[in-house]
């Protein structure tokens, strides 16, 4: 008996050190989240100009620029995933994975093959697992990404948009698979279509904070032409989104990873109620135990002596 | 109230500069521009250079954008650009630094040359405050 005691003594112990563990990550998921935030609250600013420049271009000149025209017969899609780079994060990675399945599988069945880009080291793991291709991956910053690096992935992806058709490497679509952030309780992997570019369109709404449709645009001047503004505007505008998706994720998966790390610290509390009830029960039976052999022994030696006399 | 421009320059990741001021110094692709009060609408693209900024008290911020957008509308003056910042805020040893490595390169494509612009500009941001 005493053996299952120490055993359960160790359980507890175990147990008790990974609570502290995941106590102290939920604590830095919760202080970061709050950094996230305030990052995607700084970015706000620039992307509504930025909106707001666009769609003064879009208004007072005809829109016919690369990035906005729409393939008569698109034939490869590309589809960057947004993950995190660290796991326990509980479901985070995988919902945006599976957001992600649905629509390759939507997207082949309008006939499109797929170019698969990715954030974020496990969705990197997961399609290396599979042994399924891979364009591009860019990992290390998931959790709190720089203009830098969503620079650097909007232009790759733009380059391949551009491309002609047959080219090596040419796509006629992008989309993009990123978890948004709706509260700190809910976050949902969300699908939108990036390239070609829909300028008018009401989705990103709240965030990014559209120019109230009351109020008139002037009529701008454009310097040098409405086309080269535009030729300068469009690329930053994806760079810009995509910078968004990725701010967005950020905080997702640090919420995710806070409400993770939260269960799983309560289960730790009930583990450890559960085994030092077992602990004392095992004690209390090897006490229970302990008593009757001594009078049982007691007893023995009685009859023992009785019978003697 | 539209005594003054309603300033804001914004990079990618912040607001770096907004308040009111009297007038705006910037240079497009074009040349350099003023803007005042009552400014006609205008979009502009941005090179990389020094942009001045006339503060209501006399004061005026210089700030270095690399490229980037004016756009003037009703009294508003937005200076949009991914990485924008103060001179202040320039690491002038940094910025020789990329200044003389860009100048090595020069001759190997447009991107020497652009970082000798970008380099150029955040050097001469700093002196013009001195």
């Amino acid at each position: 008996m005493a053996v299952s005691l120490r055993e359960y003594r160790a359980r507890i112990k175990s147990t008790e050190s990974m609570k502290k563990i995941t106590r102290a990550m939920e604590l830095i998921a919760a202080s970061r989240i709050i950094k996230a935030q305030q990052r995607a609250q700084a970015a706000a600013p620039y992307a509504r100009e930025l909106t707001r420049a666009v769609s003064a271009v879009a208004t007072f000149s005809n829109v016919d620029h690369p990035l906005t025209r729409e393939e008569e017969n698109p034939k490869r899609a590309a589809v960057l995933i947004v993950t995190s780079d660290r796991g326990l994060a509980g479901a985070y990675s995988s919902s945006v994975l599976k957001e992600a399945e649905r629509l390759a599988e939507k997207l082949r069945s309008e006939g499109k093959e797929i170019d698969t880009y990715i954030a974020g080291r496990k969705g990197e793991a997961y399609y290396k697992f599979r042994q399924r291709p891979i364009v591009q991956a860019w990992t290390g910053f998931s959790d709190q990404p720089s203009y830098d690096v969503a620079a650097e992935i909007g232009a790759a992806l733009i380059e391949s948009f551009l491309k002609e058709q047959g080219e090596e490497g040419d796509v006629d679509e992008v989309h993009l698979v990123y978890t948004r952030f709706r509260s700190m309780l809910t976050q949902e992997p969300t699908a939108v279509r990036l390239l070609p570019l829909e300028v008018v369109e009401a989705e990103e709404g709240e965030s990014v904070g559209r120019p109230d449709p009351s109020d008139v645009l002037p009529l701008y001047e454009f310097e040098p032409s409405a086309e080269e503004v535009l030729d300068g505007l469009l690329p930053q505008y994806v760079q810009s989104r995509v910078f968004f998706a990725l701010l967005q994720a950020a905080a997702s998966e640090l919420a995710a990873r806070q409400k993770a790390m939260k269960s799983a610290t309560d289960n730790a509390d009930e583990l450890i109620k559960k085994y030092t009830r077992i602990a004392n029960q095992a004690r209390q039976a090897g006490i229970t135990q302990e008593i009757s052999e001594i009078v049982g022994g007691v007893n023995a030696l009685a009859d023992a002596n009785s019978g003697s006399e | 109230m539209a005594e003054n421009l309603t300033v804001s320059l914004v990079a990618a990741d912040r607001t770096v500069w907004s308040g009111e001021a009297t007038m705006v110094i910037a240079r497009t692709v074009e040349g350099d521009v003023g803007v005042l009060r009552g400014h006609a609408p205008m979009l502009s693209l941005l090179t990389d250079a020094v942009v001045e900024i006339a503060e209501v008290g006399g004061d005026v911020v210089i700030a270095v954008v690399d490229g980037g957008f004016l756009s003037v509308a009703g009294d508003r003056v937005s200076i949009l650009s991914e990485r924008a910042m103060l001179a202040s805020e320039v690491d002038v040893d940094q910025a020789r630094a990329e200044l003389d490595e860009a100048r090595g390169l020069i001759g190997s494509g447009g991107e020497a040359e652009r970082r000798v612009r970008r380099a150029e500009a955040r050097i001469r941001a700093v002196e013009r405050v001195r």
